[in-house]
């Protein structure tokens, strides 16, 4: 009998039927592979959205600005600062002086880049354009749609990096809690239940106003809190695995403790963690919308879908704010969830395959 | 009539010291804590094991029996140390078991190994079998190719095919599954196998073939087994020496054609009369006891067996009987009841 590969390891018929199982759930499927490509293209957004040409021909040299910093001297320009490619000056230089062109990104904008030419008579928020803003600007004309991308990046990113985090230490935790049970399970359990009855919103305004907010203060600040959930399913499968004779014999033959946690019930006790880890995905993908709807998120000029909210409440008048955000974000949600469905499906061993 | 104290029911011994008994049980006592409240405060005590003695001579088995709840899983688990003990001793080759620390324990769990009674349960189902085979050789110190050819050989001697081990779990049937287990017990070259009802898992044809398997593999490598069963038919088929338990105490400790021949408790009368005969003509007296076994939170007091015995008196609820010898001229009988004399 030929062994079973998938991406070029050997697996068990068990795993086989798991991957047939998500395949079969063609809606659960097609959305990874949707979210799949978007994440993909948002990790490469420097390449389609940015204020920086992709090249740049000028006086016979090739210049690559979106990865390298060239001063506007290079140019024939005055600043020895980086050349700011947007501005006609610069276009000028290039183009005319220099018998060069520019070759743009499909967006002229990056999250964080602030147009200066909105026509007279126009104030920002300024409505969608055909060929420039196509989404708009915020209320700093910044672009909506460049912001809308790298937001996606940033929250998916985010999400991705706390679920993984929080997951490492609640599997850990709840690994110790279910397999070493009596009084190790009962001081930590009423540590947790203490812990969870501290409210992250206030620990986080408390915090913003001693520290300086970033990306990293925030992550672990929700890291505190965010890897209780994993340990209640954990701590409940070791409680139950570690009672299963395959257990008792590895103890019986002297294996050890965190070789038996790891080795034996870990693997067996991964099927729940992972068919909840879609959904804490999501929850985080939603936390940190909300902090930052409320102010109290990502610092300011950080792309953000939470802050586009909270700039579509603040400018009724612009609807292509918060419709953007709103847009963005659902359809994300609703991948994820497609996806985490499926998973949990592949995972059920009372559901057939439908051959 | 000869009172001893409930010490190892051994009639030949009288001293405490080496019998030359592989293993000695001595006042085996398991009590399990029922805890309540948010204070996890100790509400009671399930006496699962209650000051319970016996010994096993090197080469025989050592049949236990005795129906479900009464303590018989619980003696094995204590003895191989995956349960601690509340009270008691247990000497392995004259070693203090409960005494055992790190890796003296790890050197005395190469000895003594376990096969389990549910094939389903007892494998990781996410493991090669060839790798949970091995995986007691690695603790020990055996790797790589040498691990290898054990695993092989092993799997031969139980009657699986060596390219088996790269299989897993669910490949195989029940009986199979069991082959791995005892495969998996044999690995480690130990001298004590407990057997913990290898067989109540599995069809009585598959039976019978485990049975065979285990008696060929003790006449080969000299193994010693205790073999707990609830089923009186097997047991006979297998021991050489019978305890039966009731409520978490011994009450009757006897050879096997003596036990079966010529039972005196009358628990073990009652287990006996209710084995089935293959025979259908042949009428036997059915000795039925009334009730179910009583709550070993609160055993009955005096002979824990007197509110469903037949033949108790006054002194059955009122004091608890000792085991003591009663074989006539030297041969070893031991029974708990105050009736027999």
């Amino acid at each position: 009998m030929a062994a079973d590969t998938f991406l070029g390891r050997p697996i068990s018929p068990l795993t086989r039927r798991r991957i047939d199982n998500f395949r079969a759930n063609r809606r659960g499927y097609g959305a990874l592979w949707i979210f799949g490509v978007l994440f993909a293209l948002s990790l490469v957004a420097e390449l389609w959205a940015n204020d920086k040409p992709l090249v740049v021909r000028h006086a016979g040299n090739w210049y690559v600005p979106i990865f390298a910093t060239y001063p506007e001297t290079t140019f024939g320009g005055i600043f020895k600062t980086e050349a700011d490619y947007r501005s006609a000056e610069v276009q000028r230089l290039i183009e005319d002086e220099g018998d060069g062109w520019i070759v743009w990104p499909p967006v002229r904008y990056s999250y964080d880049t602030y147009k200066k030419d909105l026509p007279p008579g126009v104030g920002a928020p300024s409505p969608p354009t055909a060929f420039d803003n196509w989404l708009g600007t915020d209320d700093q004309a910044r672009d909506v749609l460049a912001r809308a991308i790298y937001g996606f990046r940033m929250s998916v990113l985010f999400a991705l990096v706390l679920t993984a985090l929080s997951a490492v230490v609640g599997v850990a935790a709840g690994a110790v809690q279910g397999y070493f049970g009596g009084w190790v399970d009962l001081v930590m359990q009423r540590f947790i239940e203490v812990w969870t009855s501290i409210p992250l919103l206030f620990t986080l305004i408390i915090l913003a106003s001693i520290v300086e907010p970033n990306v990293w203060w925030l992550l672990g600040i929700m890291l505190l809190f965010e890897w209780v959930a994993f340990v209640y399913i954990v701590r409940a499968e070791f409680l139950k695995v570690r009672n299963l004779d395959y257990v008792r014999a590895a103890r019986a033959l002297g294996v050890l403790d965190r070789h038996i946690m790891f080795r034996h019930i870990l693997p067996n006790a991964m099927v729940s963690t992972l068919t909840y880890l879609p959904f804490v995905l999501t929850g985080a993908v939603t936390l940190l919308t909300s902090l930052d709807f409320l102010g109290f998120g990502l610092p300011p000029g950080s792309p953000s879908l939470g802050e586009m909210v909270g700039q579509g409440k603040e400018n009724p008048q612009a609807p292509w704010l918060g419709l953007t955000a709103f847009t963005v974000l659902s359809v994300m949600l609703v991948l994820l969830v497609f996806v985490g469905e499926a998973v949990r499906d592949a995972f059920d061993p009372y559901k057939a395959v439908d051959a | 009539m000869t009172v001893t104290t409930t010490t190892a029911p051994v009639g030949t011994r009288t001293d405490a010291g080496d019998t030359g008994a592989l293993l000695r049980v001595q006042n085996l006592v398991k009590h399990f804590p029922v805890r309540t409240g948010v204070l996890q405060r100790i509400a009671a005590w399930v006496k699962a094991v209650d000051d319970v003695s016996f010994e096993i001579r090197d080469g025989e088995t050592f049949g236990l029996v005795g129906e479900s709840g009464c303590g018989k899983t619980t003696v094995g688990r204590t003895i191989l140390r995956l349960i601690e003990p509340t009270g008691g001793r247990v000497y392995f080759k004259g070693q203090d078991v409960f005494a055992l620390r790190g890796q003296d324990l790890k050197r005395m769990r190469k000895d003594m190994q376990i096969i389990f009674q549910d094939p389903f349960s007892s494998l990781d189902p996410r493991m090669p079998i060839g790798t949970s085979i091995a995986e007691g050789l690695h603790v020990h110190g055996t790797k790589g190719a040498e691990a290898d050819q054990i695993v092989r050989r092993v799997l031969g001697e139980v009657g699986l095919r060596p390219d088996h081990a790269r299989r897993y779990p669910h490949e195989f049937s029940g009986g199979q599954r069991q082959r791995i287990g005892i495969a998996r017990a044999l690995a480690l070259r130990p001298k004590l196998i407990v057997c913990d009802e290898p067989v109540s898992a599995l069809d009585v044809s598959i039976q019978s073939q485990v049975l065979n398997l285990l008696n060929d593999l003790q006449k080969e490598y000299g193994l010693t087994y205790l073999f707990i069963a609830h089923n009186l038919s097997v047991v006979e088929h297998i021991s050489n020496r019978v305890g039966v338990m009731y409520l978490g105490k011994l009450v009757e400790v006897a050879g096997r054609e003596e036990l079966y021949a010529n039972p005196l408790h009358p628990y073990t009368k009652a287990l006996i009369s209710a084995i089935p005969m293959p025979d259908p003509t042949l009428k036997r007296d059915r000795i039925i006891l009334p009730g179910d076994v009583p709550s070993p939170l609160n055993p009955p007091s005096g002979c824990r067996f007197h509110p469903r015995c037949p033949v108790a008196i006054g002194i059955c609820s009122e004091q608890e009987p000792l085991l003591r010898n009663v074989g006539q001229d030297g041969a070893e009988h031991w029974v708990a009841c105050h009736l027999v004399d």
